[in-house]
């Protein structure tokens, strides 16, 4: 447990490294090295883990304390660890993935001008998660929380040179920024009412919360996760931000950062259960952006963008599982997730990167006779994100949509059939991708384009294997049918032990509608492979304001960003001409009052100036006198 | 017990006089003898820097009075007297000048006619720090008369095109400021003296017994407050800074930016808390919403700016905003907040200001439309930059945000709704910070910004204290605040006294946020 400090400290260490020695190492150097330190950052965690598992009999917290952070006054705030089944399960994934991720990008980055600059941002974003997730309080959590979203911000604008990417890094920034505002008000409301900001210390006083302030602090937290979680009507940075490297996407835009807002609703559980109306708020917005996600993806022709949508939309299942309190089905969901998601990235990294980087599957097809192990770990991506069983996304989403059927059939209902559209958005792309006619001779700029499309090379084809071999059996961590089966909720739960259970629905029902699930799933392959195995043109099933996202960007531009932009302008018109213009009318009247203009000429002011200083030294040459030893 | 303390050694008086001897030596050397001139210039910084290195080891922490104190009657028909003492509020000020003044000396501009400029910085500096060390309102006046002096020469000597228009408006506009801060000095003084029979300048004897009316108090808060609002600036009277940050030479905005805007809110908490208690709890309203007016008016004008000096002046009324809303909010936690971000904020502009002129040492502009791609030419540049712009809107792990969170924390109980405001203006400041960087940055570089050359070794130097201190406040604040602590504590009691005579309800509410 006294090593768990090098979790963080590990990747910090290589981006220090790689601060100072990153240009001499270079490629593919200075990415081993990032990939070895947060490698060995994963192992340290697996070792906490065990040494968590045969020393916490009964007491589900260890928390570690190493430095006085800011103190003044009745406010104290430490650095410190908290190390829970929570932290460690976030911890575990995250160092995990990310490590699969930083190996695939040593591939993937190659000849990059950036190389090492790419790798230290990468783990100088590992090491602002992985803070995120170890907090022992919301401050530091906070510093995680902008930490992974500066990075972010590094990350999407890699590729500067580009207007789109360094416009959508701002964006990323700003919009979170938006959230940000949530979280810190929440903070401040916490520390005026529970006079702390430590989770342990909050979570033992919460009965000296009125519910009106529970509600408060649960809401604007929400909105902090509404911003970083890309959820509706903040997710349209999420889409921009396709625009980093591939890599990029599938680390922090799918697997992880992302979901560090689901990671803070389950923190903050035990305030969002003393308010019925957040959890009813979390669980709507979170369903209506699945929605949006899968219909808005279903029109998509990026092959990153299906997935970006494909991210908003999974999100939103997770808030749904949170806010109808199945806490374990969103940590669950959230795994499985970014194993899936990680993988589709990874493998449409590969694509772009054996296209020469072409995104538009509609200039795609039958991709899969030259690319055959990114096609086939993609088809297993595809499945599992589908919900088709056995894969992992069938159990994880099953029991979030158990959840929210406990919760109301409405939820449950709307849920299921988003879970069908899933399966379908994504079966449109694997056709639009691998199968059908080649479509991309036209993309042969120079030589004969068919020898240089080539599969991916093996340091970027181990990490697509692993992910999908846990993307199938993702589902193991939370089977259903048996308590000893059920590891993550044993796990989980002394988090929850305090908190309103879940209603359980009876087996035969459990049965039922997991059996609807998994029709609905084939449905959407089904019918995706009848579509789009054939065509590759629909319009009447791409329609343009699906391909917009529902125009929630274009519809924010024109209420919130244009007319800010007219204030901006306006106010400093109103300062140049109104506010000095008074101070200059003032001067100007000074002057005509004064007996002489010319006197304001430079030679008075010189003098008065020369006047004060003088006398000044004067004065002080008195005081010098004076002093005597 | 140090060595220096057993002596007795005159620190105080030392660290305030020395660079003013320095600037007669430096103007006393010929013109042309520019190396001994920089030599005794380079003497003087280190003199300053190991005195200030005395200062900051020997400070006592958990102590909230004043300390190396050094009282000498002066004009003593008058009442007037040397006196000098620093505590946890204006220690890490004098160190921050001690810190940022050789930096200015050496920022680019300054080349031309170094004698003058130096000599004008050595006076600038030790004026300064006396206006920090000064607990006789007499000899703070006269420091801070003082410093319009030499700015108002480098403003106009090495200034940019419009710089007698900007130098005139600084002077004019300030020393409007101090003729009331004037008048209300003598006004209090002879108040005090008709009540007591005693005259003096002596700030913690004026502040021991209250001999005016509420009426009155509020007037002499007012005269005062004026002089420091427009010091500052507080919106409205913040129209001079614009032209003056924009058109000084680098060194000019840095100090001007860095050390003498802290004159304002350094006089607010020393000067205001401290003489007018009573007045300061029922104009402190107003004065919050005028820095939240600041936080989000400076902001929406800073992004309109097409100049990033001009930017930058406007952005430091936004941050300055916050440090007056802690001011005004009277808690222990939201003063010291404010105390920490006046350091803070002091670093943060010195610095941007300082990556500015090193971009007009290659572009020869500012204007953000000349500007692109800079990123990819001058690599390291960008990557200071980034750092520091980051810090300015409060990410936190950087000294920015502890600033301005202590601030924002410690004002939520008693000013909610000005917090609220506040808060909003943080998800501004990194709007406009980021989206000039893109237009500066980003972008292909075309022309001649596609040819300038990266930061040297000297410039590379020069930034080292900024990103250490950036990173070093912003991940371990505690040796800071634990000696700002003890003094905000005391100042805030204080005022809290009389808090009770004025009202019960806000000491309630006051309370309850504690």
């Amino acid at each position: 447990m006294t090593i768990a400090f090098l979790i963080p400290l590990l990747p910090l260490l290589g981006f220090v490294l790689l601060l100072i020695f990153g240009k001499k190492l270079g490629s593919p150097n200075s990415g081993w090295l990032a990939t070895a330190a947060v490698g060995a950052s994963f192992v340290v965690s697996c070792v906490v883990l065990f040494s968590f598992l045969s020393r916490s009999a009964g007491n589900p917290y260890r928390v570690q304390h190493f430095f006085t952070w800011m103190s003044v006054a009745n406010f104290h705030l430490d650095v410190g660890l908290l190390i829970d089944p929570l932290s460690l399960t976030m911890v575990l994934f995250v160092t995990g993935v990310s490590t699969l991720i930083h190996l695939y990008s040593i591939g993937y980055m190659k000849g990059d001008r950036d190389f090492s600059k790419f790798f230290l941002y990468l783990n100088l974003f590992v090491a602002s998660m992985v803070i995120l997730v170890l907090s022992d309080n919301f401050i530091l959590t906070f510093v995680g929380w902008e930490g992974v979203g500066a990075c972010s911000y590094l990350l999407v604008a890699f590729w500067f040179e580009r207007p789109r990417a360094a416009s959508a890094g701002k964006k990323a920034f700003v919009v979170n920024r938006i959230g940000d505002f949530g979280f810190l008000l929440a903070s401040f409301l916490i520390f005026q009412r529970l006079h702390s900001l430590n989770y342990k210390t909050d979570f033992s006083h919460l009965n000296l919360l009125s519910p009106t302030s529970a509600t408060v602090i649960a809401l604007l937290l929400f909105l902090a996760a509404v911003g970083k979680s890309a959820q509706f009507p903040l997710f349209t940075w999420l889409v921009d931000a396709m625009e980093g490297p591939t890599p990029v996407s599938a680390l922090i835009h799918a697997a992880t950062m992302v979901t560090a807002g689901v990671f803070l609703m389950v923190r903050v559980a035990p305030i969002l259960a003393l308010s019925h109306i957040a959890l009813l708020t979390i669980a709507i917005v979170g369903l209506a952006t699945a929605f949006i996600g899968a219909t808005s993806a279903c029109a998509q022709n990026d092959i990153k963008k299906v997935l970006a949508y494909s991210t908003v939309s999974q999100l939103g299942y997770m808030f749904l599982a949170v806010g109808s309190q199945a806490y374990v089905a969103a940590i669950f969901l959230m795994v499985a997730h970014a194993f899936y998601k990680a993988l589709l990235f990874l493998g449409a990294g590969s694509v772009i990167h054996g296209l020469h980087d072409e995104q538009d599957i509609k200039k795609m097809g039958g991709l899969r006779k030259w690319m055959p192990a990114t096609s086939i770990t993609f088809i297993i991506g595809w499945l599992a994100i589908g919900g088709v069983p056995p894969f992992a996304g069938f159990w994880a989403k099953g029991d979030v949509l158990l959840g929210a059927f406990s919760n109301s059939p409405i939820l449950w209902a709307i849920g299921a059939f988003t879970g069908g559209l899933t399966a379908y958005y994504i079966g449109r792309e694997v056709y639009l991708v691998f199968f059908g006619e080649p479509r991309w001779q036209q993309l042969a700029v120079k030589g004969p384009f068919h020898d240089s499309v080539h599969e991916s090379p093996r340091i970027m084809l181990i990490p697509l294997y692993v992910l999908a071999i846990f993307s199938v059996l993702g589902g193991l961590l939370d089977l259903p049918f048996s308590k000893h089966l059920g590891f993550l909720g044993r796990w989980l739960a002394p988090l929850f032990a305090g908190l309103p259970q879940l209603q359980r629905v009876p087996v035969s029902l459990e049965i039922t509608l997991g059996t609807v699930d998994a029709i609905l799933a084939i449905a959407g392959v089904v019918v995706a492979h009848l579509i789009w195995s054939k065509n590759w043109q629909k319009p009447s099933l791409e329609p343009v304001f699906l391909n917009q996202g529902w125009k929630v960007d274009s519809t924010s531009d024109a209420v919130v960003a244009r007319p800010g932009a007219t204030v901006a302008r306006l106010s400093s018109l109103f300062d140049s001409t109104f506010i000095d213009g008074i101070v200059n009318g003032v001067g100007a009247l000074g002057v005509k009052i004064g007996t002489s203009i010319r006197k304001l000429q430079n030679g008075y002011i010189r003098n008065y100036a020369m006047g004060i200083a003088i006398g000044t030294v004067l004065l002080l040459a008195i005081e010098l006198l004076r002093v005597t030893p | 017990m140090t060595l220096l303390a057993v002596l007795h050694f005159p620190l105080l008086s030392s660290l305030v006089i020395l660079p003013i001897i320095f600037a007669i030596g430096v103007a006393l050397i010929p013109k042309d003898q520019v190396i001994v001139i920089k030599a005794l210039a380079g003497v003087a910084s280190l003199i300053e820097l190991f005195l200030g290195l005395m200062l900051l080891l020997i400070f006592k922490t958990n102590h909230g009075g004043f300390q190396f104190v050094s009282l000498h009657s002066w004009i003593s028909s008058f009442g007037i007297s040397w006196y000098l003492g620093v505590d946890g509020i204006s220690l890490f000020l004098v160190l921050l000048s001690i810190i940022l003044f050789p930096i200015a000396i050496l920022a680019p501009r300054s080349s031309r006619e170094p004698k003058s400029f130096m000599a004008w910085m050595l006076v600038l500096e030790g004026a300064s720090i006396g206006s920090f060390l000064s607990l006789d309102l007499f000899l703070f006046f006269a420091f801070f008369e003082l410093t319009l002096v030499p700015t108002y020469f480098i403003i106009s000597g090495w200034g940019h095109q419009k710089r007698n228009y900007a130098s005139y408006k600084f002077f004019l506009y300030t020393f409007l400021g101090s003729a009331f801060l004037l008048v209300g000095i003598l006004a209090l003084v002879v108040l005090h003296q008709s009540a007591t029979g005693v005259l003096t300048f002596n700030l913690l004897k004026l502040a021991s017994r209250q001999t005016f009316t509420t009426t009155t108090g509020i007037f002499l808060f007012l005269a005062f407050t004026i002089a420091f609002a427009i010091k500052t600036p507080i919106v409205p009277f913040h129209t001079w800074s614009p032209d003056a940050y924009g058109e000084a030479p680098a060194g000019g905005s840095l100090i001007l930016a860095g050390i003498l805007a802290k004159l304002g809110t350094y006089g607010m908490i020393r000067f205001d808390l401290t003489l007018f208690p009573t007045a300061s709890i029922k104009l402190a309203p107003i004065l919050a919403t005028l820095g939240v007016i600041g936080i989000i008016y400076g902001a929406l004008v800073a992004s309109a700016q097409k100049d990033l000096k001009r930017l930058i002046a406007y952005s430091s009324v936004a941050h300055l905003g916050f440090i007056v809303l802690g001011i005004f909010a009277f808690s222990a936690i939201s003063v010291s907040g404010g105390v920490l971000q006046m350091v803070n904020h002091g670093i943060i502009t010195a610095g941007l200001f300082l990556l500015i002129a090193m971009i007009y040492e290659r572009r020869g502009t500012h204007l953000i439309e000349d500007l692109k791609g800079l990123q990819k030419p001058a690599p390291v540049l960008a990557a200071i930059f980034t750092l520091v712009m980051f810090s300015a809107f409060a990410v936190p792990g950087l000294n920015g945000f502890t600033g301005e969170f202590l601030i924002l924390l410690g004002a939520f109980p008693t000013m909610g709704i000005w917090v609220v405001f506040a808060t909003a203006g943080v998800i501004l400041a990194a709007l406009y910070m980021l989206w000039a960087y893109q237009r500066t940055f980003h972008g292909p570089a075309e022309g001649a910004n596609a040819h300038i050359f990266d930061l040297n070794t000297k410039e590379r130097l020069l930034m080292v204290p900024f990103v250490i201190l950036i990173v070093f406040i912003g991940v371990f604040p505690q040796p800071l605040l634990s000696r700002i602590d003890p003094s905000v504590r005391q100042l805030v009691h204080h005022v809290e006294q009389h808090m009770t005579k004025t009202s019960p309800s806000q000491l309630a509410s006051a309370k309850a946020g504690k």
